[in-house]
């Protein structure tokens, strides 16, 4: 069963349903597929709650001619087709040009109890409270770097949590630095300023750091080093992201060159965002962490470029390059610093599917070493997170991934169709 | 400029050139290791650690069935994840349940315990077999292990006897009395070459093909299989000289975690997991256990066997010298023998009578 489009656009975030929406309106047959049930990526994840925000909305009803193509996820290539693996089966999509749009996630750093019942991800607890996760009347610590520490503490707060506080890791000279150069982007600013608004009365400290959680079976108390010495602080939750990395892991997989300038790779693309791939094309948060903005106006470029467009996805760039120097100056802003790297210790478990302590690793030099030693990065995540972590703090870069890119049915991987339920039920 | 001397140079860290490195060392031998990659990160990384008796070649038969007398050694070695899941090989038809009459017969003789299954037994030990088996053969001492970490442990043993591992550097060319490493330095001594696959680059007279073989490993799943499982025609598919084949070979990992293979291709040359054979391979593991369709594949990868003409690996002096000897050519078969292989070639350095006949082995059959 194999399905072409003329244009196919992997993740439907900003910048997704902008390629796809740009595509289509030059008349071009496209394909919009996302691994999630619903449009919308990180930032416009449905919230069970409210509706969605009136610029997701619009770009969703502006889909006119687009397929789209939900709780689809590509989890390997086959000879120039994606592999796909939908909930009864799976299929081959085939394309005149393919958009990577995979967004980023969270970069995750251990700490002693990190592992702890009741300690998350930040924009991961975000994602899960939009779902429907109870976090009403819980108390909570937002920790970690970047402005997603806001936005994640605003669904919190609409949710009924209490928060606690949030503790920025940059110093507050840092972030004082940073709030001055949003004088140049308007929209940002207020953006901010009705987050601030959001969280009136939540403690915003800079300089502070989780270095420890504690807790029997599940999480009771974090230890936080602030500008003011250490302080024991009682919570349920602790929510905690070091900003964003690209999911680069897809392009790798298709033989799409990395741009590995930086501490974890981007996809690596020109002016016009083509990657080094004939016929693909890469835009957002995958060619580097920018935001929404970057997200928009590059989807809007690669729709223009995968439907053969160049000149309308010219007229875009001086827009996207201004927006592309604001994802720069978040980056200089909000790096971890050398006291997050630092917070691990020898025990402090770095792979959390296969149970490694750091420790473990002292002594080996590249990724593929310490995972055949340690188990390192062998378990279903493949390195995503511990790999990534690893890069983070120095130690070697990650590994490249096998497929599937993602866990998927041996079913899938031989190419089946139908899952084998699906199949004894049609044929009875 | 000068020059390390040593009684031993063993090139190539595979299980073989470890497992040699380990037997000259604790024979008192001065020992030097080259290898240029991870330790066991060859054809040893990407295998699946069955220690199993073949019998249909009595030579192969011989050298497994010393190897696995020697593996019981480490049994209990935290790092070797010994796991004494047994061996069910499953017959599909009266003819194979004839041929596994047969095959017990023969390992019996060589003292390997093996038991015949009629259906009734066989759907007992492993209920998710599909309809229609006939019965099978129980080899119920063999075990399953993990090579990377057998390969790094022999090596650190022999360095904590006074071995030194030349890490990162690789054999540029053998020179007469020794080897040269690819940074210029020269190491004089005997050399063992046991570069698996990459033969042909240092001994190009001794003819060697790279056997490509795909595995996937799913998420955990304990139970769902209790033994290493395997179709009685995998002989045919191992031994066989069809380009391309592929047999029903399973393994519950003591993770919980199942390893699906077999594949094995002749022509493909590159490392990517090629979708066809994974499909050839998925859909004759699921025609023996129909389960495994809707469980979860974690991870696929490849890996290339170093295959001789025969079969048969090379044990033994390089052809017209006194001063280099080999030890490559397992096939499928190498994490089995390699404790026996490097026994066999230590006896066969030092002048000592074999426990076993070495002139199957011997590389000096490609000269004649
Ligand atoms: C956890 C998290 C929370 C965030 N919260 C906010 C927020 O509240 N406010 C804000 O301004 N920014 C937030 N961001 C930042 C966000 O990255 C950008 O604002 C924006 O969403 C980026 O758009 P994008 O289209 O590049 O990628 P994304 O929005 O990340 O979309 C990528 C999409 O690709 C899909 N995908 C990836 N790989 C595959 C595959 N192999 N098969 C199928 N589908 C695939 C994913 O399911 C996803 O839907 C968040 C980021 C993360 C990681
Ligand atoms: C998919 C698959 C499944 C398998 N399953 C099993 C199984 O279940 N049971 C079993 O018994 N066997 C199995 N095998 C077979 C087994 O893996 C091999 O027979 C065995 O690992 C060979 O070991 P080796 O040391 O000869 O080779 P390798 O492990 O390849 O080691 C050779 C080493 O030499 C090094 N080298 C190369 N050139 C040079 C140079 N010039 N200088 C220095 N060093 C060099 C390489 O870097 C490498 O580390 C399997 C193989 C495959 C591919």
């Amino acid at each position: 069963m194999t399905e072409r489009y003329d244009v196919l656009v992997v993740g439907a975030g900003p910048a997704g349903l902008a390629a796809a929406g740009t595509a289509a309106a030059h008349g071009a047959r496209v394909g919009l597929l996302d691994a999630q049930p619903r449009a919308g990526g990180q930032v416009w994840r449905h919230d069970v709650r409210k509706n969605a925000p009136r610029a997701a909305r619009e770009a969703i009803a502006a889909l006119h001619g687009v397929t789209l193509l939900a709780q689809h996820s590509v989890i390997a290539s086959e000879d120039g087709a994606l592999r796909v693996e939908i909930p009864q089966g799976s299929t081959l999509l085939t394309y005149g040009a393919l958009v990577l749009a995979t967004g980023a996630r969270e970069l995750l750093l251990p700490f002693p109890g990190w592992t702890l019942p009741g300690v998350s991800g930040a924009g991961g607890l975000q994602a899960l409270t939009k779902q429907g996760w109870p976090v009403a009347g819980k108390r909570v610590v937002v920790a970690g770097s970047g402005p997603l520490l806001l936005a994640a503490a605003a669904t919190l707060r609409a949710h009924g949590a209490k928060l606690v506080g949030i503790h920025e890791q940059a110093s507050a000279e840092s972030v004082h630095a940073f709030a001055r150069q949003l004088l140049h982007w308007p929209a940002r600013a207020t953006q901010a300023a009705l987050l601030r608004a959001k969280l009136a009365g939540v403690p915003y400290r800079f300089g502070s750091v989780v270095r420890q959680a504690h807790g029997e079976d599940a999480l009771r108390l974090v230890e936080i080093d602030g500008a003011h010495g250490t302080s024991l602080v009682d919570c349920d939750l602790l929510a905690v992201g070091y900003g964003l990395v690209p999911n680069v892991e897809l392009a790798q997989l298709l033989g799409c060159a990395l741009d590995h300038g930086h501490p974890h790779p981007h996809v690596q693309v020109d002016e016009l965002l083509r990657t080094s791939v004939p016929a693909i094309l890469a835009a957002g948060e995958a060619c580097g962490i920018g935001g929404l903005a970057v997200a928009r106006i590059e989807g809007a470029i690669a729709g223009h470029m995968a439907a053969g467009h160049q000149d309308d996805a010219r007229a875009l760039l001086p827009e996207r390059d201004r927006a592309r120097r604001f994802g720069a100056l978040l980056a200089r802003h909000f790096a971890p610093g050398a006291r997050v790297h630092a917070l691990a210790t020898p025990q402090t478990l770095i792979c959390r599917c296969e149970d490694v302590p750091l420790g473990a690793l002292d002594g080996y030099a590249d990724a593929r070493d310490a995972k055949l030693a340690t188990r390192c990065g062998m378990g279903a995540c493949q390195g995503r997170i511990c790999g990534t972590a690893l890069a983070e703090l120095g130690r070697f870069p990650r590994g490249a991934g096998r497929p599937p890119l993602f866990p998927a049915r041996l079913a899938t991987l031989a190419g089946l169709a139908l899952s084998s339920s699906d199949a004894s039920r049609s044929s009875t | 400029m000068s020059v390390a001397g040593y009684d031993l140079i063993v090139i190539g860290a595979g299980i073989v050139g470890a497992a040699c490195a380990d037997a000259a060392s604790a024979d008192g031998l001065r020992v030097a290791i080259v290898e240029p990659g991870p330790v066991g990160g060859g054809a040893t990384a990407a295998a699946m650690g069955h220690l199993v008796a073949m019998d249909d070649d009595p030579a192969e038969l011989a050298l497994a069935r010393y190897s696995l007398r020697q593996w019981e050694a480490f049994a209990d070695l935290k790092e070797a994840e010994f796991s004494r899941c047994g061996t069910l090989w499953v017959a599909r038809g009266e003819n194979e349940l004839a041929s596994a009459a047969t095959r017990a017969a023969r390992l019996g003789a060589a003292g390997v315990e093996a038991q015949l299954l009629d259906a009734q037994q066989l759907y007992e030990l492993e209920p998710e077999l599909a309809p229609g088996m006939s019965g099978g053969m129980l080899v119920p001492r063999e075990a399953v292990v993990y090579p990377p970490r057998v390969a790094q442990h022999l090596v650190r043993r022999a360095q904590a006897r006074g071995a030194v591992l030349y890490a990162g550097r690789r054999v540029q060319a053998l020179r007469r009395g020794g080897a040269q490493l690819d940074d210029g330095s020269m190491l004089s001594g005997p050399v063992l070459v046991a570069t698996g696959c990459a033969l042909p680059a240092l001994l190009p007279q001794l003819p060697m093909r790279a056997r490509k073989g795909h595995l996937v490993i799913t998420d955990r799943y304990p139970g769902v299989i209790r033994h290493q499982l395997l179709e009685l025609g995998y002989a045919d598919s191992a031994h066989g000289d069809a380009d391309s084949s592929v047999a029903f070979n399973v393994q519950p990992r003591p993770t919980g975690q199942i390893l699906l293979g077999s594949s094995r291709e002749f022509s493909a040359t590159d490392a990517a997991v090629s979708p066809a054979m994974l499909r050839r391979m998925l859909e004759r593991c699921f025609s023996f256990v129909p389960a495994l369709r809707e469980l979860q594949a974690v991870r696929a990868w490849t890996g290339f066997r170093p295959t001789t003409p025969d079969g048969r690996p090379y044990l033994g002096a390089v052809p017209g010298s006194t001063d280099q000897w080999v030890a490559a050519g397992h096939e499928g078969l190498g994490v089995t023998t390699a404790l026996g292989s490097a026994r066999l070639l230590l006896d066969l350095i030092r002048n000592r009578q074999p426990a076993i006949d070495p002139a199957p082995y011997s590389p000096s059959r490609m000269a004649a």
